[in-house]
Formats: C-alpha cells, structure tokens, sequence
C-alpha cells in the first residue's frame, strides 16, 4: 500500500514537470508552429545559471535563474525565430535544432563538455514520513509550484488580452497573422513565457538530478515534445494535459513492468508514442485541423 | 497526354522515353561524383594518413547525407531517425566481422550463427546494409502514414527507442560499454567505392517512376493524390532504400573507427547529417553530394585554424558555434541550400 502511495506522489511530481515542459514547447507552438527544440538548451542554460549562483541565498537565486531563462528565449526569438516566420514546419524545426546546437556549442567552449555537480539545498535533499509514505520534500514542491505557476498561467490566458490571443492563434494560426501589428507582441510573450517554464522546469529538475552538463537538456525537451503531441498540437490545455499523461504513464511503466524490461521503459513509452500518433494522431485534446493522415 | 517532354532544371527531357529519364541528370550528379572520385584518388596516393582519415570522413557523412536525402529530399518529410539505422549498421558489421576470437570474449552470449560469423568486407557491408533496411520496415509501416510534424517527431520517437534498445540490449550491444575490436582500414580506396555506389543507387531511385511519384507528393500532395499516388507506399520505398545507404555508411563508419558506443548515434550526429543536407540542399542529390563536401572541407580549414596552422587562429570550440552559426544562416538566407531550388 505504501509502495502505491509512494508511486502515485512519484507520477504527480513527474506529471507536474513533464507538464511544465510540454507548456513550454506547447506555447511557442501555439503562435509560431515551431516545435522548438532550442526549449532543452534554455533548461540547460538555466541549469548552468544555478550552478554558478547556487552559493547565494534562494531569493536571489530564483529570480536570476528566471531572467536568465527568460532572456535566452527572447534572444533566440529575436536573432534566430523571428527572421523564420511563416517558414514550413521542417524547416523551422531543424532551426530550432541549430539555435539548441549553437547554444550548446557555447556552453561547451567555455565551460567544457564534462558534468557539473551542482550541491542543492539540503531542504530539498530530505524527505518527510507521513502515515508511513516517504515522501521527497522536492516532489511536493514540485507538485506545489507547478500547480501555482499553472493556475497563474491558466489566468492569464483565460484573461487578458494577449493570453487569449495566444490561445486563439494555437486553435487557428492564421488568426494572429490577421492580428498584424500585435503579433509580435504575442509571441515575444509566448517565448518569455517558455523562458519562465523552462527556468522553474530546470531549477526542479537540477535540484533533483544534482548534476548538469551541456545535453542535460536533451532528454527533457524529448519529453516535452512527445508530451504536446501526446496532449495534441493546437491545444495549450492539452499540452500541459499531455505532460501530466506523460510523467504519469512512465511512472506508472516503472511501478509495472517486470524486473527484466524496466531498463527498456522509455521505449515502451515512445513506442505508445508512436502508437498514439497512428491511431489518434490530434492526441487527446487536439482540434481534428492540426491532425492529418496521408492515408 | 500530348505534351511528354518537360523542362526539368534547364534540361529537356522527353519523358515518353525510360531512358531520356533516366539520362536526364547525369551531368551535374555524375561531375560531382568524377570530381569527388579524382580527390580520394589523390588523397590515396599523396596523403598524409591524417589526411585520409577525414578524407574517409568526409566519404562517411556522404553516403549517410545521400541516405538522408534519398528519404528527405524525395519525401518532404523530416526525419531525426535515421542516426539509428547508421547505428544497426555499425552494430549488425561489427557483429559479423569481429575476429571469432575477440567476440566470444567481448560479447560470450551470442547465439551460434552470429557468434561464428565472419563476414568478408562487401558480404559485412551489404549485409549491414540489408539489416538497417529490415528495421525499416518494421518503423516505416506505422511512419509513411503520419504527415508532417506528427512523422518528425515519429522519426524522434524512434531514434530514442533504438538508443535505449542498444543501451540495453547488453548480451548483443555491450550496452552502454564501447563495443570494439572491428578490423579497421584507413584505405580511402574502399569507402570511395563505396560511396559512388550508394550515389548510384540514390540515383536510379530518384529516377525511378517511385522517385517521381514521390516528389509529386513533396511538391503538391493532394494534386498528386488526386492522380492516384498511394504517398505512403512511395514513403516506404524511399524509406528501405534510405535506411540501406545510412545502415551503409554506419559499416563504413565502424570500420573507421573500430569501436563505438550507443552515444555516437544519437543527436549531435543527426544534427550534423541534417545540417550537411540542409546547406547542401535539401532538394536534390547534387546538394546532398555538396553538403558533406563543403562542409568537410570548412570544418576542416576550422580545425587547422583551431590548431593555429593556419593564417588565422581560432578559440577552441569554435568550429561547432560556426557550425551551428551557419547552419542558421543557410536556413535564413537561402533555405534551400547551395544547390538551391532543384526538382531532385
């Protein structure tokens, strides 16, 4: 019983990660169609940001992670995504494959291409008993925080302006192309906003693993990209539902498969991946316009 | 149908004709490759073993870039996956080429017909080629269906499944331990061979009626469909024909290097094939023979640049920000590469 108990916490602290990293990608999504892979490299970057500042108190630590991740995603859109737009999908991707590279290549010709070990708070390192459940301090306030900066989200594209726009041009892109002038505006917002996602993905992520080097950011943004499509493409909500599904099923994968596949877990999950995209390729939430079968 | 000649490229093709179609291109794609076979000629007989060892590079990421194209170019679809058929490749020649002596200490659970294996070299490579192609197969039946974005991030799916499988799968891979001992061969003479023959065959595909049908889906699906194009059989044709050019240069790749690990077929190689094609251009086999040429070559003025022997001196590490640099600015500028805007 305890052991459930102990699962299910692990698959809620995962879904509510994965979901942040499908936000992430799922937003910038929405407003450009670009699948962007460069999210992984601004986790990463976030990574290493607390690497360098982890010495200082948290309230400084967390707000400078934050911009950090904020400005990468800006800068990348500006020099990078903005000459792009309105470019076909494969392209746009294999761009957002160079930005990852470049900014990788960067971390590596200054910091190397070795591990960084990053001593985490000891807060988080401990874990509190209740009714004979150990539960991980950093899975509740993963759960915690992921659940404030979804709600924070959720009001913000349910009520302003530009939120709404955003959830618009994810339904119908060529809605925000109508919108002219105020695109950029959207989607310079969409990208902060994954700046945001991917800082707070990282701090949890890093202070769980402890350790970052330059492709610490690959496996999550894998994660994220499956995860939009789990959830479908066009749809922010399911995006994040899609994340949640996600951290949720390969829990629940490692909790059952037998002693001799478990190491083959995550390709039992890509394989449903792929298995989704066959039968059910608009995912759970996706509107029926962004899912096409050639056959 | 009255008009059965076309303007394809500048060139007039009488398409009523096999052979005027099969004729069409051989200027530009058989210059190149006279012109590449002239280079590994001259780098066999005067160069340092340095210098063959990029050259054999270079001819690697060529055969692997041609793959790519053959699926890519022809299709329109993106595809991340194919850094593993490069994989089964290497695995599938390393399992029968290892002396028997090495594999039953590297590798003691083997099954019998695998474990006595020993392949001469072409036999290795066709049959590497053939086992990366059956792999196919079985990813290309759910894949050739999906469109777009939903078959990229397929392809992905399965570029993860197959790294975790080689990760794993201990008793035939080692896992995540290197697997090594494969009889190398710095000879530039093999892979250029090699190579001409993955460009012939990237060819007479892309000539192909299967290879017309199929850029008509690229150009414009639903016209194309409409003339009874079955889009995911000529998928699935580029996609085994594809997937035995990368699995060939993954046995040219293992016999260069002798021993390798899951992590070499992964995402920087997939980066850098795709990036080679895409300032190549994508389009047409011409770019993928250019692409991993020009870009051999850059990165190599790179490295001697890097090393200061040069007349200009670099910091380390530089070569990848070009890399990626470029690659940026080739998708910006002029996105469909050096060889620009071609029909195939």
């Amino acid at each position: 019983m305890t052991e459930v108990a102990q699962y299910v916490v692990n698959g809620l602290s995962l879904g509510a990660l994965d979901a942040m990293l499908a936000l992430g990608v799922g937003l910038i999504f929405g407003v450009m169609r670009l699948v962007n892979f460069a999210q992984g490299a601004y986790i990463m970057l976030a990574g290493y940001v607390l690497f360098f500042t982890i010495e200082a108190p948290w309230a400084v630590v967390i707000p400078l992670t934050v911009a950090a991740g904020v400005a990468i995603a800006l800068i990348t859109e500006r020099v990078a995504f903005r000459p792009l737009r309105g470019a076909d999908g494969s392209t746009l991707m294999i761009a957002s494959f160079a930005v990852a590279f470049l900014i990788q290549s960067v971390i590596v010709a200054f910091e190397g291409s070795g591990p960084k070990s990053i001593p985490i708070w000891s807060l988080l390192s401990e874990s509190i008993v209740v009714l004979d459940v150990r539960i991980p301090v950093l899975d509740l306030i993963t759960i915690g925080v992921s659940a404030c900066l979804l709600a924070g989200l959720w009001l913000f594209l349910t009520r302003t302006r530009t939120g709404l726009a955003m959830r618009a041009a994810a339904e119908d892109f060529e809605m925000l192309r109508l919108l002219g002038g105020r695109a950029n505006r959207v989607i310079a917002v969409a990208f902060a906003l994954s700046g945001v996602l991917a800082a707070i993905a990282g701090i949890l992520l890093f202070s769980k693993t402890a350790v970052v080097d330059p492709t610490a950011g690959t496996n999550p943004v894998l994660i994220a990209f499956v995860a939009t499509v789990i959830g479908g493409l066009g749809s922010i909500l399911g995006a994040a539902l899609g994340g949640f599904s996600l951290g949720v099923l390969t829990t629940a994968l490692q909790a059952t498969l037998p002693a001799g596949l478990s190491s083959y877990r995550d390709a039992f999950v890509f394989g449903i991946v792929i298995a989704l995209l066959v039968f059910r390729p608009q995912g759970l939430l996706g509107n029926r316009a962004e899912a096409q079968r050639v056959i | 149908m009255q008009q059965a000649e076309a303007r394809v490229g500048g060139t007039l093709l009488d398409l009523r004709s096999d052979a005027g179609r099969l004729l069409g291109r051989v200027p530009l794609v058989l210059a190149l490759t006279a012109g590449l076979v002239v280079i590994c000629l001259l780098v066999e007989a005067y160069g340092s073993d340095e210098l063959k060892t990029t050259t054999i590079t270079m001819l690697i990421n060529l055969v692997m870039v041609v793959g790519l194209y053959t699926f890519i170019g022809n299709s329109g679809v993106l595809s991340f996956g194919h850094a593993s058929f490069m994989a089964i490749g290497a695995y599938a020649s390393a399992l029968l080429t290892i002396p028997i002596v090495t594999k039953s200490v590297l590798l003691p659970s083997l099954p019998p017909f695998l474990a006595d294996a020993s392949f001469a070299p072409v036999p290795a490579a066709l049959t590497a080629a053939a086992t990366a192609a059956v792999v196919a197969v079985a990813i290309g039946i759910p894949i050739v269906r999906l469109a777009g974005i939903q078959a990229s991030i397929a392809t992905f799916s399965f570029l993860a499944i197959v790294q975790v499988v080689l990760s794993n799968w201990t008793d035939l891979t080692r896992g995540q331990m290197t697997m090594t001992g494969i009889p190398l061969s710095i000879d530039v003479i093999g892979p250029m061979l090699w190579a001409v023959v993955a460009i012939g065959i990237a060819y007479l595909y892309k000539q192909s009626r299967s290879g017309f049908r199929l850029r008509a889906t690229r150009e414009d699906e639903l016209s194309a469909r409409s003339l009874g194009i079955s889009v995911g059989r000529e998928r699935f044709v580029a996609l085994l024909v594809s997937a035995f050019l990368v699995g060939l240069s993954g046995y040219l790749y293992a016999r260069l290097v002798g021993s390798f690990s899951p992590e070499n077929f992964y995402l920087e190689v997939t980066f850098i094939t795709l990036a080679m094609l895409i300032i190549g251009g994508r389009n047409s086999l011409a770019g993928a023979i250019v692409g991993p040429v020009a870009v051999s070559v850059l990165l190599e003025l790179l490295r001697r640049g890097e090393d200061g022997s040069t007349f200009v001196t670099i910091p380390t590490g530089s070569r990848d920000i070009v890399f990626g640099a470029l690659t940026l600015a080739v998708l910006v500028l002029r996105p469909d590469g050096l060889m620009g805007r071609r029909f195939g």
